[in-house]
C-alpha cells in the first residue's frame, strides 16, 4: 500500500473473514488488556525452568508490581486485579482458537490462504520492488491484493506467531505439562515458555500498530467499510 | 430450503446441542463450582478440557539437580493465636481433623501422618503471579489419609481448611486420589518451614500454586460444595480466582 489516499479496487473481503477479523479484534485487545494485568503481578522474565524474586532475572520491565513481594525498586504497590484478568485471558484465548480454527478451515477449503496470501512469486527482487515502491513513495500499483511483504506479514502472524503464542500460553498450565512435558521442555522450561510469550505478544503489538498505521495510510473509511460491509469501492475486481 | 427455516433448524440444532453437551458434562463431573457468571463459558470449557486431556497424567517431576537454591515463599495472612500456641510447642499437638462422608472421622497428630506410607516428589510450584521453584517434597499422600478414614463412595470432592484466616479450597476426586497430591511435612530434606506451609501443607502438583494451601488443619469428604462459604468451591472464587487452577 502507498503512502497516501487513493482511489482504486480495494480488496473485497469474504463475510467469514470480516466475522472471524472482528471477534479477533475483540479477542486480541482482552488478551493483551488482561495480559498486561498479569504481567504487572511479576514484571520480570527469567530463561529456563524456574525463576521467583530470590533469583536474578533475564530482564524486568521498569514498573511498579500489583505485589509487595516483588523487588520492583519502587515504593509502590499497585492493585491486584489479576482474578478477573485470568478469567477473562482464558475466556478471550478460548474464543480466539474457535475463531481461528473456523478461520484456518474455511481459508483452506476456500483457497482463501493460497489466493490471496501465498506469494505468487518469492523473490528479492520481488521483496526489493515493494520496498522502493514505499521508499519512492510511489503508489500501489496493484492496490485490489496484498504485496509480497504483507503476505508474508500475514502468513507470519496466522501460521507462525498465533501458533507458537498458544504454544508458549499452554507450556505455563501445569495440567498441560503433566499431558505432554515436552511441549514445555522443547522450549527450554516453563520460564523460557513465559518469557517467549511475552516477546509473542510484543511482535503481535508490533503487528498491530503497523496494521492500523496502513489503514490510516491507506484510507481508513474505505478500508474500515471493506472489512465491516465487504464492499470494494469499484466493481471491477482483478481476476486472481 | 428457505433461509429463515435453515437459520431456524440451525438454531434449534446448536441448541440442542448445547444442552446435550451441558448435560454430559455434568453427569461426568465436568461442571466446576464456581462456573457461574461473566466467565462462565471460559471457565467450564477449560475445566471441562483439561478434565478430559488430565486424567492420570502426573506432574512434571525433577532430578534432585534441578532443586531451586532459591525456593520463594509469598507472605501470608495472619495465623491466629492458635497457631502461634502450636508453633510454640514445636507442633507436637498439632491436628489434622477428617470428617465428612467418611466412615471413621480421624484426629491425626503430625506423628500419625508420618507413621502413614509417606509419598516423595521433586516438583514446581508454578504461582499464577508467574514465578516458580522446584523442592523435594515429602509427605503423606491424601489417598492413603481417605483410605484410613474410610471415604464413603458417594464423595466426590475433598475441603480443605488452613490456621490461614478465611482460607479454605476443595479439589475433586480426580485430583484428591491422584497419587501426586500429598499432605506435606517436610521439603528439601528438613521439616517443612512454616513460611512454606509449614507444619503441614497440601501439594496438588498439576494445578497453580494456590490450590498448595499452607498449614492445612482440616478436610472434609463431601458430595457437594454448595454449603460450604459461598458454595464457589474454595475462598478464591471469592476473590475472583477460579476455583480449578491447571492454568
Amino acid at each position: 500500500m502507498s503512502g497516501a489516499a487513493h482511489p482504486g479496487p480495494l480488496p473485497r473481503h469474504p463475510l467469514l473473514v470480516r466475522i472471524t477479523h472482528w471477534i479477533t479484534v475483540l479477542a486480541f485487545g482482552a488478551l493483551l488488556l488482561s495480559g498486561i494485568e498479569i504481567l504487572i503481578s511479576h514484571p520480570r522474565f527469567y530463561w529456563g525452568e524456574t525463576g521467583n524474586s530470590g533469583t536474578t532475572p533475564l530482564f524486568q520491565i521498569p514498573i511498579p508490581s500489583s505485589r509487595a513481594s516483588v523487588p520492583t525498586g519502587y515504593n509502590y504497590v499497585l492493585p491486584d486485579q489479576n482474578g478477573w484478568s485470568r478469567s477473562l485471558h482464558f475466556q478471550a484465548a478460548w474464543a480466539a482458537v474457535f475463531t481461528g480454527l473456523v478461520y484456518l478451515l474455511a481459508g483452506i477449503a476456500t483457497r482463501h490462504f493460497r489466493r490471496r496470501l501465498l506469494p505468487e512469486s518469492l523473490s528479492w527482487s520481488a521483496i526489493q520492488a515493494v520496498l522502493a515502491q514505499h521508499l519512492r513513495r510511489q503508489p500501489d500499483p496493484d492496490p485490489g491484493s496484498y504485496n509480497v511483504l504483507q503476505r508474508l506479514t500475514y502468513l507470519a502472524v496466522v501460521f507462525l506467531v498465533f501458533p507458537l503464542i498458544i504454544w508458549t500460553g499452554l507450556a505455563l498450565s501445569p495440567a498441560i505439562g503433566a499431558v505432554l512435558p515436552s511441549s514445555v521442555e522443547l522450549l527450554g522450561g516453563r520460564q523460557s515458555a513465559r518469557t517467549l510469550h511475552f516477546f509473542l505478544s510484543a511482535a503481535l503489538v508490533l503487528f498491530f500498530f503497523v496494521h492500523i498505521a496502513m489503514v490510516v495510510l491507506s484510507g481508513f473509511r474505505a478500508r474500515m467499510r471493506a472489512m465491516i460491509t465487504g464492499a470494494g469501492t469499484t466493481p471491477q475486481e482483478r481476476p486472481q | 430450503m428457505n433461509p429463515a427455516r435453515r437459520r431456524f433448524l440451525f438454531a434449534g440444532a446448536a441448541a440442542a446441542g448445547l444442552t446435550a453437551a451441558v448435560e454430559l458434562a455434568r453427569r461426568f463431573d465436568l461442571v466446576a463450582p464456581d462456573s457461574s457468571g461473566l466467565y462462565a463459558p471460559g471457565t467450564a470449557l477449560t475445566y471441562a478440557a483439561q478434565r478430559l486431556l488430565t486424567t492420570g497424567a502426573r506432574a512434571r517431576e525433577f532430578s534432585r539437580e534441578q532443586i531451586s537454591a532459591k525456593p520463594f515463599a509469598n507472605p501470608v495472612g495472619p495465623l491466629g493465636a492458635d497457631f502461634a500456641r502450636l508453633q510454640a510447642g514445636s507442633f507436637r499437638d498439632w491436628k489434622l481433623t477428617v470428617d465428612g462422608m467418611v466412615a471413621h472421622p480421624l484426629s491425626l497428630t503430625l506423628a500419625d501422618l508420618r507413621a502413614l506410607p509417606a509419598g516423595r516428589q521433586v516438583t514446581e510450584v508454578v504461582c499464577e503471579e508467574g514465578w516458580s521453584y522446584i523442592a523435594e517434597w515429602i509427605g503423606t499422600p491424601l489417598h492413603e489419609i481417605l483410605r484410613t478414614a474410610g471415604t464413603l463412595p458417594q464423595a466426590r470432592y475433598v475441603v480443605y481448611y488452613s490456621h490461614e484466616e478465611g482460607w479454605w479450597d476443595s479439589i475433586d476426586r480426580a485430583d484428591a486420589l491422584h497419587p501426586q497430591t500429598i499432605l506435606t511435612w517436610a521439603m528439601n530434606g528438613a521439616d517443612l518451614p512454616v513460611p512454606f506451609g509449614g507444619p503441614l501443607r497440601m501439594r496438588v502438583p498439576r494445578q497453580l500454586g494456590y490450590k498448595s494451601t499452607k498449614y492445612v488443619n482440616r478436610l472434609t469428604a463431601t458430595d457437594n460444595l454448595k454449603g460450604f462459604g459461598k458454595g464457589l468451591g474454595s475462598a478464591s472464587p471469592e476473590f475472583g480466582y477460579s476455583w480449578y487452577a491447571g492454568i
